[in-house]
């Protein structure tokens, strides 16, 4: 039956985006940050939105990170998903000032507030991809 | 140059809607819906000389309208690929064509085979305005509108006290509409109690928060002012139009405030070119992909106050005897998935007095948004005139 279930969804890494899918394949989520003007930003793109400046580096989040909102997956848009269900997906405030979107972890939604401290964690999705998620700060 | 009352939506038409179209490709029923728009406006299709197509992407092209229809000397073609905010850009498009003189009739067309074709649930990770998403959120689980947008929804309610029994009075109510239309997919009472058991999709939206995937076509006739003059039906003018993009237009998790969509910037722009307040709208037909995305339009639109939506709709306040008549037609919600393109008609047959049982008693004013993809904002205000 396996063979039958469709792949996930992969990144098609963008010569932007590339030092970042590299550095969650070390487990590490690193973020672009202006050459120029010091700006953190994320998604990875071209342009400091900023300055302008097209020169970049790589900066590795601190792991920390709040909760800023969340939703809980329940139908199967995906067939590669279904056997995940329900899963929960939160938006997180990371201190470097981004955002970041990721599975949790050891906790349900209803254990969920905005502001509450979470901290990045990474997984193999079981196809190869090395993926941020996120745990609580605290153990329940 | 004003646009302000330079151009009037003069021909309206749609096919039925339906779950399955038995077949039938999306460019005849496009066909089907041009010729009873163009009929409708009193005019030939040898005389539209303009075409906008608000969903270029979908699998009809203009130059297969210009084949089918015989259209002799289109002078203007273009496509504004908002998503669900593309039929009411169309509008300010075709407005702004016109007004320059550039042509003087302009079919606005949209028609899917969304159940029978490709749904449009999957679709989305194929189109360029969701590639960002498709590279930084899809592997983790994010893949459907219904999970781009439930933070949304989830941030209001956390911030401001929002709650699902709210969002039913939207489906509720729309669904009332629907029944009456006569046009409309979904045709059974729905109650609040019905919605809070209905399945989760995306937490907090239910499966009656959302809208459906259906077949079939609407199309819009928009001609210059002096032009429309001497048409067959009562001229409905384009008073006030807009467009606004929210922040991070390609991630909603990057918005600084996922609660406000692109339409709060378009909404002051169109109402002072229309030369009319919240307060003046009788009809307002909001782009209903979700019934979250109509409570936080509603703010936007400067109808209540940010984080007021939930209050505003409640207790029927967006029938048609409410204090704010909303989606008189069943919207995407319960009439059909015409990307907007419905909505953009029956405004339109509202303010002609057309609506039949839907009818808004003395509709002089009204207002139809747009929203598309991660969060594009359009507003056109119309009036009898």
């Amino acid at each position: 039956m396996s063979q039958t279930i469709p792949a996930k969804p992969m990144p098609e890494p963008s010569p932007e985006s590339r030092p970042y899918w590299e550095g969650l394949a070390q487990r590490r989520l690193v973020l672009q940050r202006c050459a120029d003007c010091g700006r953190i930003r994320h998604y990875p793109q071209p342009m400091c939105p900023a300055c302008h400046s097209l020169a970049a580096d790589w900066v590795e989040a601190s792991g920390a990170a709040v909760v800023h909102s969340w939703t809980v997956a329940h139908h199967p848009f995906h067939p590669a998903f279904r056997a995940e269900l329900p899963y929960v997906l939160v938006t997180a405030d990371l201190p470097e000032g981004v955002r970041l979107l990721a599975q949790l972890r050891d906790a349900g939604a209803e254990a969920l507030r905005p502001g509450l401290e979470l901290r990045i964690d990474f997984e193999d999705n079981g196809e190869g991809l090395t993926l941020p998620i996120l745990r609580p700060a605290t153990p329940a | 140059m004003q646009l302000a009352n330079k151009a009037a939506v003069t021909g309206v038409g749609d096919t039925d809607y339906t779950r399955d179209a038995g077949g039938c490709s999306a460019l005849s029923l496009q066909l089907e819906a041009a010729l009873k728009a163009i009929g409708d406006a009193g005019l030939a299709p040898g005389d539209v000389d303009g075409i906008v197509m608000p969903s270029p992407t979908s699998p009809v092209v203009a130059e297969e309208l210009v084949t089918n229809l015989g259209i002799p000397d289109l002078r203007f073609s273009t496509g504004t690929p908002l998503g669900g905010a593309g039929p009411v850009a169309a509008l300010q498009c075709a407005a702004a064509a016109v007004a320059a003189g550039i042509c003087s009739h302009v079919l606005l067309s949209l028609g899917r085979t969304g159940r029978t074709g490709q749904r449009i649930g999957s679709r989305i990770q194929q189109m360029p305005q969701f590639r960002t998403v498709g590279e930084f959120e899809a592997p983790s689980g994010a893949l459907a509108p219904a999970q781009y947008y439930a933070p949304m929804a989830r941030r209001h309610m956390e911030t401001f006290g929002t709650t699902s029994w709210q969002l039913a009075e939207i489906a509720v109510t729309t669904r009332q509409h629907a029944i009456l239309n006569g046009n409309a997919r979904m045709t059974t009472p729905l109650t609040i109690e019905d919605h809070q058991a209905s399945r989760m999709i995306s937490d907090p939206l239910r499966l009656f928060d959302c809208s459906l995937e259906s077949d079939g076509a609407a199309a819009v006739i928009v001609s210059a002012a002096d032009r429309a003059r001497d048409l067959r039906r009562p001229r409905v003018l384009l008073a006030g139009m807009a467009e606004g993009h929210p922040d991070s237009p390609s991630a909603i998790t990057q918005r600084g405030d996922m609660t406000r969509l692109g339409l709060a910037k378009a909404a002051p722009r169109a109402f002072a070119m229309a030369g009319v307040t919240p307060a003046d709208i009788d009809v307002a037909e909001i782009y209903d992909c979700f019934t979250y995305i109509v409570l936080c339009q509603l703010e936007d639109l400067g109808f209540c106050g940010k984080g007021e939506g939930g209050a505003f709709v409640e207790g029927g306040a967006l029938g048609l005897h409410g204090r704010l008549p909303v989606n008189t037609h069943g919207g995407l919600l319960s009439q059909a998935h015409i990307a907007g393109m419905n909505h953009v008609v029956e405004l339109v047959r509202q303010l002609r007095g057309e609506a039949g049982r839907a009818q808004v008693q003395g509709a002089e004013v009204g207002l139809v948004t747009g929203y598309g993809d991660l969060g594009d904002g359009t507003l056109a205000i119309m009036t009898r005139g």
